[in-house]
């Protein structure tokens, strides 16, 4: 579904991702964790299209849809504008912007629909951005830092869908976290990205118990997920 | 009275003029973020152009069209220029329109000369109250609140108006989504430009328009789109139609040699009570 070989990305002299290598198989939820400015983001950006590698090579079978770090949703308009417009490049003319179907994936959001989306709390306006990427009909989902900022019984509602989205729509997800317990929870594999780098990578249960990840993302404990969140993964 | 009613609609209609004028400033700020300084020049190039056109024997209608999708094509021109670059700054494309303006100057002098210009579109007067008014007032209010209306139902109602919202309220998302901001960006200098042509050949018949009209138009155009944050169309008109009518009245009470200055002076006070009422709401303990 998702190839990356020896990604490079370069800001200037900066290098953001160095020989950055992954796949996701269609119907997987994979994680990918890292500390901040390890270039979880840039990497997703670049699968996106919004960032230019430098060198490497991504093939992509399908259509990925992002749901961006820190929401980013458009204030001035209403929830449903923000869903209709993520149906822009859908090309399923008015048809292809009744967010219904996102409706029945998010029953949450439509009573919302009506409201500004900038008014909307925290929790609201992920759930917005996840809807609003549904919109695009993608294959590839690629939810990046969805816990951030977010109380974590809200946290545990939005793992909850995505995971129903990944099991009874078959969506593949690709959770870019710094939440490593929130991921290891949610997903069967992982990789780790640091400073630009692949560092690690492999069923998570391998990685909780690896005492360089413990160390770096639990806090130095193997007792892994903390905070479980309900359901666990599932196989692709 | 029948004074007062006179100049209450020439300042409206002069107020809808610059509402035309700040539209366009409107248009393509709330999508680029840029204030384009070469608003006034759309306006001057179709003014300029219909009486060109009409001069040549082509009928009203098919001229003023003419000239203002002449002035859409020069927006769309200046857009590229501006902010055809990835990533150039919104100050930077400011400067850019700015001298486009200036550059616009040389251009209209070698093709119209440096003699103002002017034409008839509606002639006559019609008597309002006992008060006679000149019949192409009334045209320019009707066409601006036909354009306000839909300019508010293309950016509240249309897909590509709420598209266009999209590039100015989040660029970075937008382009997730697929919208393509550059060329939304462009379009926007477009629509800028066709609104500014409107304003121009409305205006025309009113006052002669030269190359360096674009000073006064521009100035009054501005004034009016701040009262509307440079992003709200409905505010701008009415913004416009405060400066219009102050304008109106200054010129026909006091003296016609300062409306534009006594006006300018009444936006400013208006402005700064308004910013005064926002800080005093948001220094309100919670």
């Amino acid at each position: 579904m998702l190839e990356v070989t020896d990604l490079v990305v370069r800001y200037g002299r900066a290098t953001a991702l160095d020989g950055v290598s992954l796949e996701l198989a269609p119907g997987e939820m994979v994680a990918l964790v890292g500390p901040n400015g390890a270039g979880k983001s840039t990497l997703v950006d670049t699968l996106s299209g919004i960032v230019a590698p430098a060198a490497g090579r991504v093939v992509l079978r399908g259509r990925l849809a992002q749901v961006p770090e820190g929401r980013q949703l458009f204030a001035e308009l209403s929830v449903a504008d923000n869903l209709a417009l993520g149906a822009w490049r859908s090309g399923r003319g008015r048809a292809g912007r009744d967010p219904a179907r996102v409706f029945e994936v998010l029953p949450d959001l439509r009573p919302l629909a009506g409201r500004l989306a900038g008014t909307l709390s925290g929790g609201e306006q992920q759930m917005v951005a996840v809807g609003r990427a549904l919109m695009a009909d993608p294959d590839i989902l690629a939810v990046d830092e969805l816990s951030l900022g977010l109380a974590p019984r809200v946290v545990a509602d939005l793992a909850r869908h995505l995971r129903e989205l990944n099991a009874e729509r078959d969506t593949t997800v690709l959770l870019i976290e710094q939440n490593a317990r929130l991921a290891f929870d949610l997903c069967r594999r992982a990789y780790v990205l640091e400073s630009g780098r692949i560092t690690a990578s492999g069923p998570c249960v391998q990685l909780a118990e690896s005492p360089q990840v413990a160390r770096a993302y639990f806090g130095g404990t193997t007792e892994g997920a903390g905070d479980p969140v309900p359901g666990g993964a599932r196989d692709p | 009275m029948s004074a007062f009613l006179t100049y209450l609609i020439t300042g409206l209609a002069l107020g809808c003029s610059f509402a035309l004028v700040a539209s366009g400033f409107v248009a393509i700020h709330r999508v680029t973020g840029v204030v384009n300084f070469a608003q006034g020049t759309f306006a001057v190039v179709a003014g300029l152009m219909a009486g060109s056109l009409l001069g040549r024997g082509l009928p009203h209608g098919l001229a003023e069209i003419l000239a203002i999708l002449l002035a859409g094509a020069v927006g769309l021109v200046v857009g590229v220029i501006a902010i055809g670059k990835r990533g150039t700054p919104p100050l930077a494309s400011l400067v850019i329109t700015l001298g486009l303006g200036i550059l616009a100057y040389a251009v209209e002098i070698i093709i119209w000369g440096d003699q103002p210009i002017s034409f008839q579109m509606v002639p006559g007067s019609v008597d309002i109250a006992g008060a006679p008014i000149l019949r192409q007032y009334l045209v320019v209010i009707a066409v601006a609140l036909v354009t306000f209306a839909g300019l508010g139902l293309f950016f509240g109602r249309s897909y590509l108006g709420k598209a266009l919202t999209a590039c100015a309220s989040n660029p970075y998302a937008a382009r997730l989504a697929g919208i393509n901001v550059m060329r939304m960006g462009l379009l926007a200098f477009a629509l800028g430009g066709l609104l500014g042509g409107l304003a121009g050949v409305l205006v025309t018949p009113l006052q002669p328009v030269a190359f360096d009209s674009d000073v006064a138009l521009a100035t009054n155009g501005f004034a009016a789109a701040i009262f509307g944050g440079l992003n709200r169309p409905g505010l701008a008109l009415v913004g416009g139609l405060v400066l219009g009518v102050a304008e109106a009245f200054v010129a026909g009470y006091l003296s016609g040699s300062y409306q534009t200055e006594v006006a300018l002076a009444l936006m400013l006070a208006i402005m700064i009570w308004r910013a005064s009422r926002r800080v005093s709401v948001a220094e309100e303990p919670a």
